[in-house]
This record gives C-alpha cells, structure tokens and sequence, in this order.
C-alpha cells in the first residue's frame, strides 16, 4: 500500500504525540496531582492511528478504559485531554469525566469508557444513525481481549450484522485483561475466528506494524461505507504500561517488560521502515518528536496551574433540562 | 373527542412524532414482528400492540426488529442518540432491566454528565409495569422507582389515555433519556383524547380528585384504585384528594406539600415494593418539608416486600386493593396523637 | 297556605354541566329573598357561579349541604310560603322525582359542535335552538373558545338559532393562520355564517371576539342586525399585555392560574377545571404559535392595533356595550367614553368575563337587544 507523505508524517505525528502524552502522564501521575487512576496506551498507537486515520468528525468511535490514544487518534485536542486528566475546569469534559470519560462528540469521540465491554453496543448504535440518516458515516468500536469476551460485545456484533450496519469492530489484543492472560480468559484462544462466527469479514493482524493496521482497517472502512455491512480486526498488541499507572505487574517479569519496548515498540518500528525505504527522514522525525515534547510539557504546565471547576458545576449538566 | 384507549393514544403518538421528525425510530423485540417468517409481517406490533402499523408506513429503516438482545437494543439506541437520531427503545418488561442495565444507567444516563454538558442524549425507552396477569416473578414488577433514583434518566408513568399521548410526545421531544413507564393492565382504559399532537410538561402532577380531608398520592393503575376508594370513602363523609405525579423524575413536590398544607394528612399508594421507592421517598418529603402541617404520620400502601406470585389468589393480595387504600385513609384520618 | 310549594334543583348552565357543587348558600333556611337576589353559589366545571332567583320566595328548607357535589336536576332547597306546615314539605320531598336517569339523558342529548369547512379551513361551532327570531352569533375572546358562552348560549337558544363559533387557531377549529388579525377573523366568521345559510345575524362578541363582531360590522353593515360588544377589543388602545403575555407563556397550572386570574374580579371563582382546559388547549402543538401570532396582530407592543371607536359610533345599527365595573384586562375607561353616544351596561361583580361572572344579567342584556 503506497501512502502519501503526507499521510506517513501525519501518522508518525499521532503516534509519537501518544507516546509522549501517556510517557509524560505516568511520569505525572507518580508525582501526584492525577486524581484516581489513569490506564495508558503506550505501545498500542499503532492500532488507533491506523484505524482513525481512515476516519473523519462526521465518523464515530466508542472507545475503553485505556482511551488516551484513540482520543488523540480522532482529533481530541491534547491540551484539554491533559486538563481533564488533571480534573480541571477547561478540560475536555469540565474535569467532570476524567481519563476514563474522555469524549469529544465534535470530534465523533463518544467516550472513553469505564466499562469493559460498555462500548460496542454504542458504535452499533452511531452506525445504525449513520445507516438511517444516510450520511455516509460509519462508526468504529475498540474494544480489548477482555472486552472481547463480554455479552454485551457479541450482542454488538449480532446486532450489527443483523441489520447490516456501517460499523468496524477493533479488538486490541494487548494480551492481558488486569492481570489476567488472554490465552486464559479466551476460552476458544482465538478472538478474530470467534468473532467470524458471528457472519462478518474478521482478520488478525500484527499490531506492531502500523501498515498493517492501516490496510486492514482501510479495507473495514470501505467495506462499511459501500454498505456492505461490519467487519472485525483483532489487532495483537502490547501494552509497555500495568493496567493502570502504578499497576506491580506481578503477572510480567521487569524483563519480559524491558524486552517489548526492545522488540515490539510500534513506533520504533514504522521509523525503522519509512527511514530505510527513503521515505521520510530521521530529522524531521527527531522534529516531529521535539515538537511533541513541548506541546506536552505546555500541556501539563497548563493542566497543572489551571483552576478546578467551580463548586457550582457539582449539580449542572445532569439534564439538559430538568 | 374521541374516546381513545391508551395502547391507541400510545400508537397515534408514535405516528405523529414520527412523520413529524424523520429523526424518531422505533427499535425493539417485536416492535414489528414476522421478520424472515413464512407467516405476516407486522404480526405482532409489539407484544401489546402499540407499535401496530408503524412498519407499513415507516419501513424496516424506521421500525427496527431486533433480535432478543437488550443490552444491544439499549446501547446502540443511546449511541443511535448521541449519533443523531431519536430511538425510541422498547424494553417489553422492565424486568428485562437486568440484561441492560449497564447501557442504560452507565452509558445514557450519564453521558452528559460525565462528558461535560456536550452530549445530548434524546432518547426515549418504553417499558411496560405492573402485576395482575398471572406473569409471576419476573414479568410483573413495577421498577419506576429504581430509574427514578438515577441521575440523569427521567421517569413518565402515567394513568390515563390522554396523559400517555401528551407525555409520550414530550418525551420524544426531549433531549434527555426518558424511561416511559406502561401499565400493562390499563392498555385499554379508554378516555378522552385529542386527534392533535399536544405535549404535557414533565414535573407537572394532576390533581385527579380534590379533597380537604386527606392528599393521596398515586401512581399508574393506583390511581384508579384511590378513585375507587375515594368515592366509597365519600359516602361517609371522608373528602380524598388524589395527586398522580405523572412523572417520578422530575417530582412535583410543589403539588404535593400544597395539598398537605391543607388536608395535613397523606397517603402514598404505590404498586412497587415498599423499600427504596416512591412512597418512601414521597413520605420522607412530606416529613422534611410539610412536618408542621402533618396532623398524622405519613402512610404507606404499597406490594409486600416479596417477589410477584403466580398463583391468582396470591397475586390479588401482592396488588395494592381499593379496600386496603380505604382502610388505610380511615387509619390515617382517624389518627389521634 | 298562601302560594305554591316549588323546587330549587341543581341548574344546568350550559351544555355539558352534568354536575355542580354547593361552594355556600347565601340565605339561610327561613329566609326571604326579592326578585333578582342572588341566593346561594355553585361551581361548575368553569366557574363559580351564583343562582339567582327569579322571583321573590321564601326559602323553606335547605336540602343540599354546603361542599355537596350534585347532579343537575337534584333538589337543592323547597321554596314554600312561610305558613306551609313541615308534613307538607315532607311530602313534597319525598314525592320530588330523582333525578339521576333525567340528567344522564340530558347529558347524551347534549348537541355536539360541529364542524363547517370555510375556504380551506375548519372552523369548528355549536350550533343551538331554532326559531322566529334572526340568528344570533357569538364570536369568543383571545385563547378562549365557543364554550365561553355555555351560560348564557342556552338562554339565547330558546327563540332563535344561535351559533357560537371557535375562531381561527382557537377551540376545535384548524390552528394555522395568516396574520390572525380582525379582517381574517371577521372573513372566516362570515364564511361561516355563509356556509350554514345564515343572511342575518345578531351579533355579539366578547374582548377580542368583539372587535372582530365590530369590525365585521363596520364592513357588512347590511349583514348585521345588531351588535353586542362585551369588554371589547376595539374601542381604545390600552390592554393588559401582561394577561396577553402571560397567557401565551402559561404551559403549567401555576402559570395558566395566574394568567386567568386576572379575568374576573374574583380568582376564587376560577375551577380548577376550567384552568385544565385551558392548559389542554394550549398543549395542542399549532397553539402557541398561532396565540402568538394573533397576539402580535392585535395587542403587537403592548397597545390595541384595531381601534373602530368612530366607525361603530357611525353605524346606523342597534350597538350596546357591556362591561364589567372590575374588569382588569381591558379598561372600563373604553365603555365609560362611549357612554351618552351608545347604550353603555356596566356590571357590578364582574371583571373581564361578564357573560360568565354575571351570566343571567348578561344574557337578560342580550336577549332584549336580540328580540328587537
């Protein structure tokens, strides 16, 4: 698959944005001053960059509990993700939501999501206005291999398939749902054939390989748009981070840990690819990830020195009109 | 007028709003029915046939068949609404709230919220109440009371024909998820009803009788019921004034402690179970806000805190009676400190 | 014994009164009252109204108790000479026919309005009596309807043809309108009258309604027998916007109280019932709109754009006016500066609905001006 330029250096943009976004939130959350608890997507940027980058505002996507990338994937404005993580009044959700809440409905960001699982029936539904209204729009659910073993997410896929609609179902893999192995907790040990059972188009691929992600997850896309129905992609992938920020990893040695940024980092791999085919230069890479760092200290500086919502928004925005 | 039933006030509203506005769906079990059957297509029109006809006019696109899946339902309807679109859901017994509850009182009722006053969630879920079938257990609750205690979701439960289309209409009109409570013994109650669309404001009680001796506050089927015990009540003499909230979430409250400035006494009469519910709550509010007009404590009527019963003879002692509600108005207008 | 033994029944006012309630008796059993006094008050399902008696008696024995919510027709009270011994009262009670099976029949028999079809348009009317006399129309006021007149349509009734209409966007006719002004009123009034084969008519219109009957009027002069203007719209530029205003904006009881309140001189004669209906009314989708748009057409700023002071003083018609003294919606003032050029009626005890608060005294004012 030939991409543009412009394209590679858009995709490289969001994935090194990710990357310094959730390295600096673990850094932050260790020092204090991240209310609750913060799950990150480190070493997954591949699967939400190459799936969004087929995506535009009027198209949707339902997302989990580890929701930093896909936010970022579909245009959320890093700055106010950072605000909202921190609990503050210009955050994306007034510091009402949080890191497990963000959602930019202008964005067609419905949410991250505190419930596993609570996210596919939601994408069936932006697929199903998208199917009434005509407009052309699909809707993506990311779910995980935890989510994938939810009723709630094979009534998605039924459903979807049932009435025929626009949506794509993502399944990132990353291995470990909690502290829990997949190979444990997916009875049948194979999420992409599982999901084929119920009647869509549903492949796995390397995670790690952005160009991958990127073809299957264009060919889903299209697929939704001709009106040709849902389709699934298990994407393998890793996590870098436990759980959540400050998860002892007890289930993973510090080593096998070490050794995935060393052999399974996502990032380091489209580099190598786009630098040796002579597609896009190490420097302006360097660039790209320079710039990065400073929209995330800005962005945390910021978060930091903002002020908490007022104590009025306790009882606004539970209706619109009550 | 046209004399109407509710489950024909219930089908004219969900006509009207839907040529009205092309946003309004209707998704559900059955809400058609005889998808891929040999047999007729809209056979069923819902299991009670309130959504009888919408399919020929509206097509498939617009009347949605599901399969038996409520948690899909819920969720891809509040995903539908945030979406654009204006669902209206059907759950065919609110016992069926165990399978979906996530959707509902997680994902729509606190999507606004929790994303910061930016979503919009008009989303419309009828759902169907009430013992009196021999539906044992798990297709006769009244469940109003656990949708009531959940910010963000409103609550319609209403008694007659005419409140039923105006409601339904608001509901539909509104940007807030509503949980639209049915009774599925007063389908066929018939009043007066108008052939327009017409829209009732939420939190707006009816003041169904007037009385000065004693405020009975009721809901759905018990109001029926307090009328009946009222006019018995009447004959020796005891004035009942009957108050139907109409909707749970938002409560009048205003209508309420009005009346109990003047009649000092109150009566809750409400089919649900007694622990945690609307008379409970309606109790302690005419003890926070009213306690100095109180002439008696406030009283309760409601189902024991069982399960619903099968056999009929039980069922009949589970549903509040006219008898127990004229017993117990005697109670409390005969209460000496 | 020097005089009849009679009874006092539960009244019907109006066509769909089944029912009334005793709110007091305003003589107490032993009394004498005159011609005219007013002897004790009932409410209905819109107002409150009071009974007053026809002819002198003596109220010999109180039957219904104050709070008693009776059926029309049900004995409230026997009227006999003071000198009429206890045994024939008694006998005369337990002779009085009950009165149950008259009322229900009385209730089925109830005409119905009607709908007519005029130039694209449904105007819904209830027509009542027949007769001699020339026709008799009434033309309702703002956000009220044909049911306004049920105290007093019936008296009408008795010696001619009346018709009470609902006006474009009111009662049961279609709500969609042009400007809502007095000259689409005043067209679809007489293409109504045109469609139920009318070719004369008296006239009588209260607050908006009347500067509709006026303006018709003035127009088709060769149309109209005579006119009744109660509390009119028309006849001076001053209005109570915050009722016009009020109303339009009422979409809960509180607010329709408040707004309706300041129609008559006593808020206590309100129903409860009658605020439902209106509240009903108002619900209807089309209704607010449609309010609105009349609302700018004739009170826009607050002030009465219709003013037809000269032209109904030039009429070569039979015109008189009625208003009551504690009106609060249009000032007595217009009535007042009429006084000496027209026949000028000014009612105590009333405010802005005469033909409601003081219907017998109302209608006694129109049937002479209609029998002439």
């Amino acid at each position: 698959m030939q991409l543009s330029r412009d394209t590679l250096l858009k995709a490289y943009r969001q994935m090194s944005t990710i990357r310094h976004f959730e390295e600096r939130v673990q850094e932050e959350f260790a020092k204090g001053g991240i209310p609750g608890f913060v799950h990150l997507y480190a070493g997954e940027e591949a699967s939400a960059v190459g799936t969004c980058l087929h995506l535009s505002a009027e198209d949707h996507i339902a997302s989990t509990h580890r929701g930093h990338g896909h936010s970022i994937a579909k245009g959320c404005d890093v700055e106010r993700m950072m605000l909202e993580i921190f609990g503050k009044k210009e955050g994306l959700c007034a510091g009402k939501g949080g890191s497990m809440h963000i959602a930019d409905l202008g964005q067609g960001m419905l949410g991250a999501n505190g419930i596993v699982g609570g996210a596919p029936p939601l994408a069936v539904g932006a697929a199903l206005a998208a199917k009434t209204l005509g407009n052309g729009s699909v809707a993506v659910a990311f779910t995980g291999d935890g989510g994938s073993s939810q009723g709630t997410t094979f009534e998605a896929l039924n459903l979807a398939v049932v009435l025929q609609l626009p949506a794509i179902f993502i399944f990132e893999n990353n291995e470990d749902g909690e502290s829990t192995g997949w190979r444990y907790a997916v009875g049948s040990g194979d999420i992409a054939a599982r999901v084929r059972g119920f009647g869509l188009p549903s492949v796995k691929i390397d995670g790690d390989d952005f160009f991958a992600v990127y073809e299957a997850a264009g060919e889903a896309v299209a697929r939704a748009r001709r009106g040709e129905g849902p389709s699934a992609i298990e994407v393998e992938t890793v996590r870098f981070f436990g759980h959540h920020s400050g998860d002892p990893q007890r289930y993973r040695s510090r080593e096998d840990v070490l050794k995935l940024r060393e052999e399974r980092d996502c990032i380091k791999k489209f580099r190598l690819r786009v630098t040796a085919a002579g597609l896009l230069e190490r420097a302006e890479l360097d660039a790209i990830d320079r710039e990065n760092a400073a929209l995330i200290e800005r962005a945390v500086a910021r978060a930091r020195a903002a002020p908490p919502p007022e104590d009025a928004a306790l009882l606004t925005d539970v209706y619109l009109a009550y | 007028m046209a004399l109407k039933s509710i489950r024909q006030a219930i089908n004219e509203a969900l006509f009207q709003e839907m040529r009205r506005d092309p946003r309004v769906v209707v998704i559900g079990e059955d809400v058609a029915g005889g998808a891929a059957t040999a047999g007729e297509r809209d056979c069923a029109g819902g299991v009670f046939g309130t959504t009888k006809g919408l399919i020929a006019e509206f097509g498939e696109g617009r009347v949605i068949d599901t399969p038996i899946t409520e948690s899909a339902i819920m969720g891809a309807a509040a995903g539908a609404a945030v979406a654009g679109l204006r669902p209206v859901a059907e759950l065919m017994f609110c016992d069926f709230l165990g399978v979906c509850f996530d959707q509902i009182f997680n994902q729509a009722a606190k999507f606004r919220y929790m994303f910061g006053g930016k979503a919009k969630t008009p989303l419309v879920i009828r759902t169907t109440i009430g013992a009196g079938r021999g539906s044992a257990a798990q297709h006769s609750q009244s469940l109003y009371h656990i949708f009531t205690s959940i910010p963000g979701l409103k609550c319609v439960v209403p008694s007659n024909a005419y409140d039923a289309k105006g409601l339904l209409i608001s509901a539909i009109r509104d940007d807030d998820p509503v949980v639209f409570c049915e009774h599925k013994l007063m389908y066929d109650l018939q009043t007066e009803v108008p052939d327009e669309p017409y829209r009732i404001p939420f939190g707006e009680a009816s003041v169904v009788r007037e009385g000065d001796d004693v405020t009975i506050v009721a809901l759905s089927r018990m109001v029926h019921y307090s009328l009946e015990a009222a006019l018995a009540l009447a004959r020796e003499g005891i004035e009942c004034e009957i108050i139907d909230p109409r909707t749970t979430s938002p409560l009048d409250e205003e209508t309420i402690l009005e009346s109990l400035e003047r009649t000092g006494r109150l009566l809750v009469v409400d089919e649900a179970t007694p622990r945690c519910g609307l008379a409970v709550d309606i109790a302690a509010l005419a003890a926070d806000k009213a306690f100095a007009a109180l002439k008696a404590p406030p009283k309760r009527v409601t189902a024991p805190f069982t399960p619903v019963p099968f056999a009929p003879s039980l069922e009949k002692l589970y549903i509040p009676s006219p008898e127990r509600i004229a017993a117990a108005v005697r109670e409390v207008v005969g209460y000496r400190r | 014994m020097s005089g009849p033994i009679t009874a006092l029944t539960m009244p019907k006012w109006g066509l769909v009164m089944s029912e009334g309630k005793i709110v007091s008796w305003k003589k107490r059993q032993g009394e004498s009252f005159a011609a005219g006094e007013e002897i004790l008050e009932i409410e209905t399902t819109k107002i409150t109204n009071v009974m007053e008696m026809p002819q002198a008696g003596h109220l010999r024995r109180i039957l219904a108790a104050e709070g008693a919510t009776l059926p029309v027709g049900a004995l409230l009270a026997v009227i006999a000479p003071e000198n009429a011994s206890d045994t024939e009262i008694d006998a005369f009670v337990a002779g009085f026919a009950a009165p149950e099976a008259a009322a229900e029949s009385a209730s089925v028999a109830a005409p119905a309005p009607q709908m007519v079809e005029v130039g694209g348009r449904r105007l819904s009317y209830l027509e009542l009596g027949e007769g001699e006399g020339t026709p008799l129309l009434f033309l309702h006021g703002f956000g009220a309807d044909l049911n306004s007149w049920m105290f007093v349509q019936p008296a009408l009734a008795v010696a001619r043809r009346t018709i009470a209409l609902d006006l474009p966007g009111h009662g049961g006719s279609a709500k969609e309108l042009g400007k809502g002004d007095a000259a689409e009123m005043a067209e679809a009034a007489l293409g109504a009258l045109e469609a139920l084969g009318v070719a004369h008519v008296h006239l009588a219109g209260h607050s908006l309604g009347g500067g509709v009957a006026a303006f018709l009027a003035c127009r088709r002069p060769e149309k109209v027998k005579s006119l009744s203007l109660l509390a009119s719209a028309g006849l001076g530029p001053e209005i109570n916007a915050a009722f016009t205003e009020g109303f339009i904006r009422a979409s809960r009881r509180r607010e329709a109280q408040e707004a309706l309140s300041l129609l008559v001189h006593d808020p206590a004669l309100l129903s409860r019932r009658m605020v439902e209906d209106v509240l009903r009314y108002k619900r209807l989708d089309g209704v607010e709109r449609a309010l609105e748009q009349v609302a700018e057409a004739w009170f826009g700023g607050g002030r009465q754009r219709l003013d037809l002071r000269d032209e109904i003083a030039a009429l070569n018609l039979p015109v008189q006016v009625i208003w009551g003294r504690e009106d609060r919606i249009i000032p007595l003032a217009h009535a007042e500066a009429l006084q000496g050029k027209l026949p000028v009626h000014i009612l105590e005890g009333a405010g802005h609905l005469p033909h409601m608060e003081r219907a017998e005294a109302t209608a006694g004012l129109l049937e002479a001006f209609a029998s002439v």
